[in-house]
């Protein structure tokens, strides 16, 4: 897996709270057997205009000017500023994976629903927890007439942005250094199969109605 | 020293602490679908991993699957995307060697009604599954949770998920549930009462007498719907209806295996004293039938209630959740909810499709008719044996007889992958979970209620009042 370890990006303000999975990637793209091509259907329901199916040109659909995706200002954005509880709903990766495939590398949000919290790490995409008032302030300094450059980095764990002081983030350490070296996340887990090994044989005396089903 | 439900359950699945610092936790038993599980497969193939422990898992088709016109097989899919997708799944499971209850097994169903149904879901056990409402098992007294596909990954190779422990949430029920009032309702009320991100980063323990009384079905139904809290797991305790049901059951122990699995089921619950790092209280004998109004599964008000107004909510950015929602939804503030027009009601999902839900659907429908007013009516049991039990008890004529398309079994009109949806602007009462924009339908409104009030509403043409028909 590539490393993180700096991003500079712009970054795009999202204002709704409660952004669900099925809004991140709407399930008529959920039947790819695929990891990739969901990023041009990112909230393709709040994109477009058009009902979004499989296989349609999105050069031949009708943009929805309204929504902040649209937006002149936001193009080529890698960062996203969203509210509280975002990614809730489904426990769809494809949601990850078509936010990464858009080019966001990074989400800032003052809370994250948990299982697309822990999606994000699986696929170098960053989710960064900042107080309400700093999400508050930022989204003040992202909706001017010029789009926010900012810089994340995980090493330092400080966001910068021009106008204003750099912003600490907290990050849990093991999860910071998988993304630094690019761990392979089984890869970890597999250098304690010996543990697993003891594990289940200790579990399986105890437990063993568990066991009795499968298969030899 | 005193634990919860949830702290016996962790601890008795804690392999070791990963260098990173996150605990690695053995996963009993893996639950597999065809909309989560290729890109997980695929993975393996890539680097050349197999399946860590092939017994622990079970795979079934039900996301996309077709509700009619079975009889022809996969092959018979019109949707080319979905065919692929179960085909896929096919594939997988011959090729790595895993069990399962493929699109023409008579066992086949919905994930969540399956685990249970085979006695595959037993308490005390872990299982995880590539679908949020996994939390349904954790009526068993297991630790289940929803978990992404590269989690599905790492389980199928490693049998274990890396995690941290989550805090411990306590919902006590009491009091008993009136008439007409179901396990549905209570769990639509605990969520208005938490918010869609209440409970995040918890396990929901919901105890008191309302949940006591409760069948295994109505338990399923409550913890099923703790991730639309935001909840990572729900549990309920064991006692003798936990282990009643279990009985018989294919996946079950049984003689003295189960002698003394009992034995160690029934220490299953929280210690008494034992801390809850929050605790909420509802009150059943209160609860009326609930109706969601808005675009996520907070918004719900009482059946008899109105459209509530957007400044209800001190908060404003919840105030503007709701005013988009009312926009969404096509709602204005102060309309009874019992006057909104429907065009199509949907019986099914892991929700509610549980041979309980039919019945009890049924039994409210018995010599009626549902309004020609609505475009469709459907009922889809959640699994193929559901389906036959159904059959048997001759509910099934019954709902023909009303005007209900009797289906087979999969999530159906729950996420409309497959042919059952809502067209823009149509409003449906469903018995499903999620009232998302678009969830069951390009521009949808769903209005989420318990099978009662579906068929209430069915025959009404609009909203309804189940009590008003008892
Ligand atoms: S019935 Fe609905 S919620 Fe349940 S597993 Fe299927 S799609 Fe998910």
């Amino acid at each position: 897996m590539e490393s993180f370890s700096v991003h500079r990006g712009t970054l795009v303000p999202l204002d709704r709270a409660n952004v669900d999975t099925d809004q991140i990637i709407p399930k008529q793209f959920l039947k790819s057997i695929k990891r990739t091509g969901f990023g041009e259907n990112l909230f393709d329901a709040w994109r477009f205009i058009d009902e979004g199916e499989i296989g349609k040109n999105p050069n031949e659909r009708k943009i929805n000017r309204e929504f902040i995706f649209n937006d002149p200002r936001y193009q080529g954005v890698s960062i996203l500023l969203g509210r509280r509880n975002f990614g809730c709903g489904s426990s769809r990766e494809h949601a990850v994976w078509a936010l990464f495939e858009f080019g966001i590398r990074c989400v800032i949000a003052p809370s994250f629903a948990d299982i697309f919290y822990n999606n994000c790490f699986k696929n170098r995409l960053l989710p960064i927890v900042l107080k309400e008032e700093i999400i508050e302030y930022l989204f003040g300094l992202a909706t001017g007439p010029q789009a926010l450059e900012v810089e994340v980095n995980l090493e330092t764990q400080r966001l910068s942005v021009e106008t204003a002081d750099d912003i600490p983030f907290e990050i849990e350490p093991g999860r910071k250094e998988a993304l630094i070296l690019g761990l392979d996340d089984i890869g970890m887990t597999f250098m304690h199969s010996d543990e697993i090994r003891e594990f289940e044989v200790r579990h399986r005396e105890s437990m063993p109605w568990i066991f009795s089903h499968d298969q030899t | 020293m005193t634990k919860t439900l949830y702290d016996k359950i962790w601890d008795a699945h804690v392999v070791g602490q990963r260098s990173d610092g996150a605990t690695i936790l053995y996963i009993d038993h893996h639950l597999l679908h065809e909309v989560t599980s290729p890109q997980a497969f695929e993975g393996l193939r890539l680097t050349g991993r197999s399946p860590w422990r092939l017994g622990a898992n079970l795979a079934t088709p039900d996301h996309n699957v077709p509700t009619q016109n079975r009889a022809a097989g996969v092959e018979g899919i019109e949707d080319p995307i979905a065919r692929e997708q179960i085909i896929t799944l096919d594939r997988n499971c011959n090729d790595f060697g895993i069990r399962q209850f493929d699109m023409t097994d008579p066992r086949q169903g919905i994930v969540h009604v399956i685990g249970p149904e085979q006695g595959a879901t037993l308490p005390g056990t872990t299982i995880v599954c590539g679908d949020s409402h996994t939390s349904t098992h954790g009526a068993f007294g297991a630790l289940a949770q929803g978990i992404g596909t590269s989690e599905v990954e790492h389980v199928l190779a490693t049998q274990c998920l890396v995690q941290t422990r989550s805090q411990n949430l306590r919902v006590e029920v009491t009091g008993r549930l009136q008439q007409g009032v179901y396990a549905k309702d209570i769990v639509l009320a605990i969520i208005r009462l938490l918010g869609t991100a209440g409970a995040t980063g918890h396990t929901i323990e919901y105890t008191g007498s309302a949940i006591r009384s409760l069948s295994m079905e109505g338990r399923m139904t409550v913890c099923n719907m703790s991730i639309e809290a935001g909840a990572r797991a729900g549990l309920v305790a064991v006692d003798d209806v936990t282990l009643s049901y279990l009985e018989g059951r294919p996946f079950a122990p049984d003689g003295e295996l189960l002698e003394r699995a009992e034995r160690y089921w029934r220490g299953l619950v929280s210690d008494p004293g034992a801390e809850f790092d929050l605790s909420f209280e509802l009150d059943a004998d209160e609860l009326k039938p609930q109706v969601s109004w808005g675009t996520n599964p907070e918004l719900v008000v009482d059946i008899d209630g109105v459209v509530p107004e957007p400044d209800i909510f001190d908060d404003p950015e919840k105030e503007e959740m709701a005013v988009r929602a009312l926009k969404y939804m096509g709602l204005e503030p102060g309309a009874p909810m019992t006057e909104l027009r429907l065009d199509r009601v949907f019986i099914g999902s892991c929700t509610n499709s549980r041979i309980e839900d039919l019945r009890i659907a049924a039994d409210l429908v018995r010599g009626r008719k549902i309004s020609s007013a609505l475009k469709s009516a459907i009922v889809v049991p959640g699994s193929g044996l559901v389906k036959a039990e159904a059959e048997q008890e001759g509910l099934d004529q019954i709902f023909s007889d009303a005007g209900f398309e009797w289906r087979d079994p999969g999530c159906s009109m729950c996420l409309a992958m497959n042919a059952d949806r809502l067209y823009p602007e149509e409003r449906a009462a469903s018995t499903s979970n999620r009232n998302f924009e678009g969830r069951q339908g390009y521009l949808g409104r769903t209005h989420l209620v318990s099978p009662a009030t579906a068929v209430a509403s069915a025959i009404a043409g609009r909203l309804a009042d189940p009590r008003e028909f008892m």
